[in-house]
């Protein structure tokens, strides 16, 4: 923009105080170093996406040179420590996708009716409470939920459920829910806000109630958002890892029983790179592999919010 | 035409179903700040115990009398010092770029679009990242500096989010007025923008950095699980961090490691609601200042 500012020799022939207007101070060296430097600064960012995606494709290709894919895909075992190896990832995305599960029971319909209790019912004093409030829980470190998952709820949950096994899913699943309730609450609430007043007003105007108001008027104006949130939540929780690391066990196990033991895939890669496994082992390799198929699964759930956001937003 | 009794009728049950749903709304609220409470309360009792000076002025140990945090603690401040000075220059650095010299078109959409995706990517694939990059290939061990280099990487999607939003509250006039005088793009940003942004700035560096000082999986991943019970004296020393040590400690059977566990989870709390409080501090204080 600022660039076009040209100043032209012929027209200002000697400028008062002797300046000279014949250089741009615009495009000088001066400006431009900044220019460059504050850019490449900016570049860093997209390094770091092309860093990640080498990274995990290049280090994989070591770990599928020793195992097929169609092993990787088709296979029901993930033994990477036993004398007979098996690399099937079935048993990790078992185990992830039943802790999203539970945590999607827990945090959906919680979150959603706290967005709509803020945005709706509470007055505006319950709200400077309520909404701080959900908004610490976002600011708790994972690895603080990890310990309340093992030693506050587990035992909590062995009280109603004999023989549950200390690490087990559905603990796990329960406290990645909580987790993620502000985030699935801030964001819908937010959705919920954007549908504009008249629309609300013009249903109690042909005499619905309240809840007949957020139910038909409200709730489907932000239905884009909502799932959007939802989507993105349940993002985060696949890519949990302390919460599962420490509550849900290393036990890769092919089941959707939320009372045994399951390991994720956030919880393995963990695991391998806390034991001793050497480097350059397919064992080692094997994170890789798991990792890319972790970063495809959140950059797609991703993508697919952002694209539900775009393509079915209600324009008002 | 309907008689006016059977639209009494509906209408009281049509108001009580809305009210039991009001209260159901109110119950599902309330049961995260309950879960909040639980925690901070189970927290607190657990750890209470141990919580004394020596806990913070010894070292980690394998006897749970002996046992304290202060490698932990001392990790933990290089560990952000590092982490800011290297996110915080370059976040800033970036949000100027993207909000004042950046053409608009494809390009600075397809950086934006990446940026919001950086922030979504689970933690410890950062880790992967710093584990193979920092560690083996720049042969940096399993050190501060690795360590905070990969935590940087990881905060500096939200640093730039929330510079970003800090320059775009900015009247443009401010920016233009500038213009008018002849100053320089390089001028309006030193001398202008960056003086008036920088409290939100300084906000939103607090909340990321706060995020970093809890994150634990990166800095699992690149191998600072270790018993240490020496302070760092350089960037290229190994090092534990507070959420590392209580990982630790909570993966122990001994129930007395657990209550150590919880004494940390304290300190951490108590550390991050410090910084919180720096911040929302700081935004009040230079709210009554902002230009309108």
């Amino acid at each position: 923009m600022a660039a076009s500012q040209h100043v032209s020799k012929k027209s200002l022939p000697g400028a008062p105080g002797g300046a000279d207007l014949s250089v741009n101070v615009f495009r000088s060296p001066k400006e431009r170093v900044v220019e460059y430097a504050l850019g490449l600064c900016a570049l860093i960012s997209v390094l770091t996406t092309l860093g990640i995606a080498a990274v995990l494709v290049f280090e994989s290709l070591n770990f599928f040179a020793e195992v097929s894919i169609v092993e990787f895909l088709t296979e029901t075992r993930w033994t990477p420590q036993f004398t007979e190896k098996h690399f099937g990832i079935w048993p990790l995305l078992s185990g992830t996708l039943l802790i999203t599960v539970i945590a999607a029971i827990v945090a959906l319909p919680i979150g959603l009716m706290s967005a709509i209790f803020i945005a709706e019912y509470a007055p505006s004093r319950i709200r400077k409470v309520l909404k701080p409030g959900l908004e610490l829980l976002a600011g708790i470190p994972t690895v603080v939920y990890g310990y309340f998952a093992l030693t506050f709820v587990t035992p909590l949950l062995q009280t109603f459920i004999p023989g549950l096994n200390i690490y087990n899913a559905l603990s796990a699943g329960i406290v990645v829910g909580v987790m993620i309730i502000p985030m699935v609450s801030s964001l819908s609430e937010d959705a919920i806000r954007a549908v504009p007043r008249s629309l609300a007003e013009g249903a109690y105007a042909l005499g619905a109630t309240r809840i007949e108001v957020v139910l038909r008027v409200m709730v489907p104006g932000a239905i884009s958002g909502i799932v959007a949130s939802f989507i993105l939540a349940l993002s985060r929780a696949v890519g949990e890892t302390m919460i599962v690391t420490l509550a849900a066990g290393a036990m890769p196990n092919l089941t959707a029983n939320p009372m045994e033991s399951v390991q994720t895939m956030t919880a393995f890669i963990v695991n391998v790179s806390l034991g001793d496994t050497p480097q350059g082992t397919v064992e080692f390799y094997s994170l890789f592999a798991v990792g890319l198929v972790l970063f495809l699964m959140t950059l797609s759930m991703n993508f697919l919010a952002n694209f539900i956001i775009r393509r079915y937003r209600e324009q008002y | 035409m309907i008689s006016s009794q059977r639209y009494d009728e509906r209408i009281e049950r049509r108001r009580r179903r809305g009210l039991i749903f009001s209260g159901l709304l109110f119950v599902a609220t309330v049961s995260g700040l309950v879960v909040l409470i639980t925690l901070l309360v189970d927290v607190v009792m657990q750890g209470a115990q141990w919580l004394d000076w020596d806990f913070l002025t010894r070292f980690p140990s394998r006897i749970p009398e002996r046992a304290g945090i202060k490698s932990a603690i001392v990790g933990s401040i290089w560990m952000i010092l590092l982490t800011a000075g290297i996110s915080v220059p370059i976040g800033v650095a970036s949000a100027l770029y993207l909000e004042e010299y950046a053409p608009r078109g494809w390009f600075l959409k397809l950086i934006q679009i990446n940026i919001n995706n950086l922030a979504g990517i689970p933690s410890v694939v950062y880790g992967i990242l710093g584990l193979t990059l920092f560690v083996r290939f720049f042969a940096l061990g399993r050190s501060l500096l690795a360590g905070a280099l990969t935590m940087a990487l990881l905060i500096l999607p939200i640093i730039i989010i929330s510079a970003q939003e800090a320059l775009r509250a900015i009247p443009s006039g401010i920016r233009e007025s500038a213009f008018a005088l002849g100053a320089t793009r390089r001028q309006v940003v030193w001398s202008h923008l960056l003086p008036m942004s920088a409290p939100s700035i300084m906000t939103g560096v607090i909340l990321a950095l706060s995020r970093a000082i809890g994150e634990t999986a990166p800095l699992i991943m690149i191998g600072a699980l270790t018993f240490i019970a020496f302070l760092p004296t350089s960037a290229l020393d190994p090092f534990t961090v507070l959420p590392i040590q209580i990982f630790n400690w909570t993966a122990r059977p001994q129930a007395d490691f657990q209550s150590l566990a919880a004494a940390g989870i304290v300190i951490l709390m108590i550390v991050l609601f410090l910084m919180n409080l720096s911040a929302i501090l700081l935004r009040n204080h230079f709210e009554k200042y902002r230009l309108r």
